[in-house]
C-alpha cells in the first residue's frame, strides 16, 4: 500500500523548495509568506516503497484563523497519514519549533527538518540536532533543501520514520484545538529547548540584506527602484524575446513552405485550407510566443524568490490601504502579470472575506502573459521598435490604474471594506538557484503549454469553422458566420475603432487570450509576417491601441473566471468579476478612441 | 511608564508589556514572536505613515501602524 507523508510547515521555512528537493518535481518556490495554496502531491520511492508526498499550505499553527490554516485542519482531520515532515527555519527555532512541539504533545508521527543550515552558517549559529532530537523525541536532521545538504541523511531518516510509523488515522488531530490552548508550557519548551540546542555568536554580522533594504526600502528611493526594476524585467523579456521569436516564426515557414505544403499538395482545397491556415498557422503564431513566456517565468521565478516582493508590500501599503486593499493584495496584482490564476488562488492567505473579494475583483485586471502576447504582436506589427516598450509601459500602467480605480469604487462597499491587520513576515533577500529557477519556470511553461495545446486547439478549429462556413464564401467576410456576428456587434464596438474581424477575435480571447492572435492567423488567412504587414496595412495605430485596451480589460479567460467562481463561492460575485470589466473595458476604449481620434484628427 | 509602538523611532528598541488586539491578530502576532517580554526594534517607517519595519529575535516583520498600535512597550 502507498504510504503517505505531508510536509506541514511555517511559511518562509523553505517547504516548497522542501517538496521540490524531496520529488524532483515542482511546487511554486515562492519567498513569500503562504505562496503555496494548492495542495501539490507528487509520488516518490523511499526505500522501494512508493511514497506520496503533500505539500500542505504554510501555517503558523494548528489553530489559527486564516483560510490555508483551515484548509490543513480540514486536511489532517479527514485524510490518513503515515508521516508529518515539518521543516523549520534554523534561523527562526525560537518560534518554528512550536509546531513540532504541538504536533509532539498529539503523539502524531513526526519528523522535524531543520532547513536553511546554508543561512544559519553564514550568520555563525550552531545547531545541535541531537539535543534537539532528545528534547523533542522526535527524529531531528539538519538540511539546506535549497542545496542539498543533509540529503543522504534526509532520505534515511524518512525511512526509518515510515517503517516505524504507525500511522495517524484520520482525524488524530481532531480536538487539537481544544487541546492546544494552553500555549504558555509549549511557550516555555521552545525557549528551553532553543537555549540548549542554538549556538547564536554573541555579535552578529550586519546581513546582506539590512544593507540592501536601507537602499530598497528607502522611503524616497524604494518605489522608484522598484518600478524601474520591474522596468528591466519587461524591457528584458522583450529585448531577449523579439530575435527569438523572429526565429521561431522563420523555422514554421520554412516547415510549412517546404514540408507541409509538399505533403499536402494532393488534398481537396477546403482541407487543406483547414489544416494549413486554420490549424498549422493558427498553432504556429501562438507558438512562436512560448520562447516569449519562457523568459518571462523564468524572471518572474527570480523576482518572486527574491524576496524583493515583500518589500513592494512595505512600500505600496501606505497607498493600498487608502483603496480599500494592503500591501499583499499589491503583490498579488504583481503575480497576476504572470498568470491570474495562481494570483486569485493567493488571496487565501488573506483572512477577512471583504478584502479577499476586493482583491480577487481588481487582480483580472492584471496584464497577464497571454495578453502580454497580444500585445506583443500587436506592438511588433504597428509601433516603431523604439516606441514599442513604452506602448508596453502604458499598457501596464493602464493595468495598475483599472485595478485602482475599481478599488477605489467599491471600498466603501459593505461588501468589500475589511480592518484586516497587516503583519506580514520579511523573508531575508535570496537568490534562487539554476536549478530553482529551472524548475519553476519549467513547470510554469508546462503549464502553459497544457493549456494551450487544449483550447488554442479547440479555438482556432472554431475560429476556422465560423469563418470558412457556409462552405464557398469569402473567408471572414460578412457571408460567414463569423462574419455575421462581426457585424451584430458593430453598433457596440464599431465607436472603439475595432472592426468586424477583431471582433470575432475578442470574442474568442474570452476562452483564452491566448487564442486571440491564433484566431487573427485564422480569420486573415494569414500567418508570421504576413499578418503582422497586413494587420499594419489595416489598422490604424489608434485602432490597434483601442483594440489592445479593450483586450487588457475585458474579462481575461475563462480560467480565470472558473477560479474566482469556486474561491468566492459565489455565483453573483463571479458574475460581478465578468460584467463589470466588460463594462469599464468599453468605457475606457469608447472615450481613448473617440478623443484620441478628435485630437489626431482621423 | 509605558509607550505604544508606533510612538518608537527608528533605530530605538523597547520590551512588549502588553498586546491589545483581538484574539485573531493576537494569535498571529504572537506566532510572528512578538510575545509579552520580549524585545522588539523598530528599523524604520514607510512614506505617508505606511507600515513599520520591525525586528523581533531573528524576525524581521512589517506591520501597518494601526496593527501597530494595539502593542504596548516600556518607555526607555
Amino acid at each position: 500500500m502507498t504510504k503517505r507523508i505531508a510536509l506541514l510547515g511555517m511559511p518562509n521555512t523553505g517547504k516548497s523548495t522542501l517538496f521540490n528537493r524531496l520529488t524532483g518535481a515542482s511546487a511554486r518556490v515562492g519567498n513569500w509568506p503562504g505562496v503555496t495554496v494548492d495542495l501539490l502531491s507528487a509520488k516518490i520511492l523511499v526505500g522501494g516503497d512508493m511514497v506520496e508526498v503533500i505539500d500542505l499550505p504554510g501555517i503558523y499553527d494548528l489553530h489559527g484563523y486564516s483560510d490555508d490554516e483551515k484548509v490543513v485542519r480540514h486536511f489532517l482531520e479527514q485524510q490518513p497519514l503515515d508521516l508529518l515532515v515539518v521543516p523549520v527555519n534554523a534561523l527562526q527555532l525560537d518560534r518554528h519549533l512550536v509546531l513540532p512541539v504541538q504536533l509532539a504533545e498529539l503523539g502524531l508521527p513526526v519528523l522535524v527538518l531543520v532547513n536553511m543550515m546554508d543561512e544559519a552558517k553564514t550568520m555563525g549559529l550552531r545547531i545541535d540536532s541531537k539535543a534537539l532530537s532528545a528534547g523533542l523525541g522526535l527524529p531531528v536532521v539538519a538540511i539546506s533543501a535549497k542545496y542539498g545538504l543533509g540529503q543522504p541523511e534526509m532520505l534515511a531518516a524518512l525511512q526509518f520514520a515510515l517503517k516505524t510509523s504507525q500511522g495517524m488515522a484520520a482525524g488524530a488531530t481532531s480536538g487539537a484545538r481544544q487541546r492546544l490552548v494552553e500555549d504558555d508550557s509549549v511557550e516555555d519548551k521552545v525557549a528551553a529547548l532553543t537555549k540548549a540546542a542554538v549556538d547564536v555568536p554573541v555579535q552578529l554580522p550586519e546581513r546582506f540584506t539590512d544593507k540592501l533594504d536601507k537602499v530598497l526600502m528607502h522611503n524616497v528611493f524604494g518605489l522608484p527602484l522598484f518600478f524601474a526594476a520591474m522596468f528591466c524585467v519587461f524591457a528584458g523579456v522583450f529585448w531577449l524575446g523579439t530575435p527569438l521569436q523572429d526565429g521561431m516564426k522563420w523555422l514554421f515557414d520554412q516547415i510549412s513552405e517546404h514540408a507541409l505544403m509538399p505533403l499536402l499538395a494532393g488534398t481537396p482545397e477546403l482541407l487543406k485550407g483547414f489544416l494549413v491556415e486554420g490549424l498549422y498557422g493558427g498553432l504556429s503564431t501562438v507558438a512562436a510566443f512560448v520562447p516569449v513566456i519562457v523568459l518571462f517565468f523564468f524572471f518572474m521565478a527570480v523576482v518572486e524568490d527574491s524576496g524583493y516582493l515583500s518589500r513592494a508590500a512595505y512600500l505600496m501599503d501606505a497607498l493600498m490601504v487608502r483603496m480599500g486593499l494592503d500591501g499583499r493584495s499589491f503583490v498579488m496584482l504583481l503575480m497576476g502579470f504572470g498568470c491570474n490564476v495562481p494570483a486569485i488562488m493567493g488571496t487565501r492567505v488573506m483572512r477577512s472575506r471583504a478584502l479577499r473579494l476586493l482583491s480577487m475583483l481588481v487582480i483580472p485586471f492584471s496584464l497577464c502573459s497571454a495578453r502580454l502576447q497580444v500585445f506583443l504582436f500587436i506592438l511588433g506589427a504597428l509601433f516603431a521598435p523604439a516606441v514599442a516598450p513604452w506602448v508596453l509601459m502604458s499598457l501596464y500602467l493602464m493595468s495598475f490604474a483599472t485595478a485602482f480605480i475599481t478599488a477605489l469604487l467599491l471600498r466603501k462597499d459593505k461588501h468589500f471594506r475589511s480592518d484586516e491587520p497587516f503583519v506580514i513576515e520579511l523573508p531575508p533577500y535570496r537568490l534562487p538557484t539554476l536549478r530553482q529557477v529551472w524548475m519553476r519556470g519549467w513547470l510554469e511553461v508546462r503549464h502553459f503549454l497544457g493549456r494551450a495545446t487544449k483550447i488554442i486547439v479547440a479555438g482556432v478549429v472554431l475560429v476556422w469553422v465560423l469563418t470558412h462556413l457556409p462552405a464557398g464564401v469569402e473567408p471572414a467576410s460578412a457571408d460567414s458566420y463569423a462574419g455575421m456576428v462581426g457585424h451584430w456587434m458593430q453598433p457596440v464596438l464599431g465607436p472603439l475603432g475595432i472592426d468586424e474581424k477583431l471582433t470575432i477575435a475578442l470574442i474568442f480571447g474570452f476562452v483564452a487570450k491566448e487564442v486571440v492572435i491564433g484566431a487573427l492567423a485564422v480569420i486573415y488567412g494569414l500567418e508570421g509576417d504576413a499578418l503582422s504587414q497586413h494587420i499594419a496595412g489595416s489598422l490604424n495605430v489608434l485602432q490597434a491601441y483601442s483594440f489592445m485596451l479593450f483586450c487588457l480589460i475585458y474579462t481575461p479567460c475563462l480560467s480565470t473566471i472558473a477560479t474566482i467562481r469556486a474561491e468566492s463561492r459565489s455565483i453573483g460575485f463571479a458574475t460581478l468579476a465578468v460584467v463589470w470589466p466588460l463594462a469599464l473595458a468599453w468605457a475606457v476604449s469608447f472615450v481613448f478612441y473617440q478623443v484620441a481620434s478628435r485630437l489626431v484628427g482621423v | 511608564m509605558t509607550t505604544r509602538l508606533t510612538a518608537l523611532e527608528p533605530g530605538q528598541n523597547a520590551a512588549i508589556t502588553a498586546i491589545h488586539a483581538a484574539e485573531a491578530l493576537h494569535h498571529r502576532l504572537n506566532a510572528l514572536g512578538l510575545r509579552v517580554g520580549k524585545q522588539i526594534q523598530v528599523l524604520r517607517q514607510a512614506a505617508f505613515r505606511g507600515p513599520l519595519h520591525v525586528r523581533v529575535g531573528n524576525t524581521d516583520i512589517i506591520i501597518r501602524r494601526s496593527d501597530a498600535a494595539c502593542i504596548e512597550l516600556r518607555a526607555a
